[in-house]
């Protein structure tokens, strides 16, 4: 059973309270985009082995997105943010740098890639 | 349609005594909580200060909850809704809001009796025991598979769901409650 902390309620939310979005920090590509990009936006995702940002609603709660950075293997939790950010806040990147060292260099988000 | 109840006043009784009870007004309030003119429009209608996080303050009949970062629930009686709506448009003109008459979309029912928190652990992943959850918070949560929100007054627990899951909400308040079932985990 997975607990993530909404940060927007406060509340240790186990994983029937939440919704599952997928990977975080997406870059919506519309129209006038090129092929490769809408088909990167729609289809291509990381699935690292690893850590991982991913969106996550507390739908049975505050109804508020944010995202969650875990890890994929020992699913440990580095820290939750509200999802109103392009980038995760400095405190998150330095919780997973603590634990993985330099693994927020691999982040899609950090290369500025997509 | 504006009947006050969905199931005739169900009642049910066991480890806790289940009861739909009349829903009362219910506002939904979107807007920011931070705003001056949004407190002003609150205490207007309902006599309470803006909530804190996850709180519920009351005065009188009236109640006004934290549901979200950017919403409130406002409860009021029904008889008091169209005015409370006028009030809130008057006062909240200048600001980006939304308030809605919900009462028609709700289920209100009462959990009361020694076995109460019991019975609602038993359906909802919150920590109920005494010292967690006490008077003066809300929590949404589910019930099991529905949304739905609580609080405790009077002794007891009023709980919030949406109306069209009025029934499978009182079985399963019911079924938790029924005799035998008694865990004992709180006593
Ligand atoms: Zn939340």
């Amino acid at each position: 059973m997975l607990l993530l902390t909404c940060p927007h309620c406060g509340i240790d939310a186990d994983e029937t309270e939440l919704s599952p979005g997928g990977e975080a920090h997406l870059t919506r590509h519309g129209p006038g985009a090129t092929d490769e990009d809408v088909e990167a936006y729609l289809f291509l995702r990381d699935n690292p082995r690893g850590v991982h940002l991913e969106r996550w609603r507390h739908a049975n709660g505050c109804g508020k997105w944010f995202v969650a950075a875990r890890c994929t293997v020992t699913l440990e939790v580095f820290g939750t943010y509200p999802a109103q950010t392009a980038r995760p806040p400095q405190h998150v990147l330095d919780a997973i740098e603590a634990k993985r060292p330099g693994a927020t260099r691999k982040l899609p988000v950090m290369e500025g890639a997509r | 349609m504006s009947d006050a109840m969905v199931l005739d006043g169900a009642r049910a009784e066991g480890l806790a005594t289940v009861r739909e009870v009349p829903a009362p007004g219910l506002i939904a309030l979107k807007g920011d909580l931070g705003a001056p003119a949004l407190a002003d429009a609150v205490r207007a209608v309902t006599g309470c200060a803006v909530p804190g996080l996850r709180r519920i303050e009351a005065a009188g009949a009236a109640r006004a909850g934290w549901m979200a970062p950017d919403e409130l629930l406002l409860v009021a009686p029904r008889e008091a809704v169209p005015g409370a709506l006028s009030t809130l448009e008057a006062r909240l003109a200048a600001a980006h809001h939304l308030a809605a008459d919900v009462s028609d979309m709700r289920a209100v029912f009462r959990l009361e009796g020694q076995g109460a928190r019991e019975v609602l652990a038993k359906l909802a992943p919150v920590d109920l025991a005494p010292g967690a959850f006490e008077p003066g918070e809300l929590r949404r949560t589910r019930l099991a598979q529905v949304p739905a929100a609580f609080w405790m007054e009077q002794g007891g627990f009023t709980l919030v769901c949406f109306r069209s899951v009025a029934r499978y909400a009182f079985d399963l308040l019911a079924g938790a409650a029924a005799p035998g079932g008694e865990v004992g985990h709180f006593a």
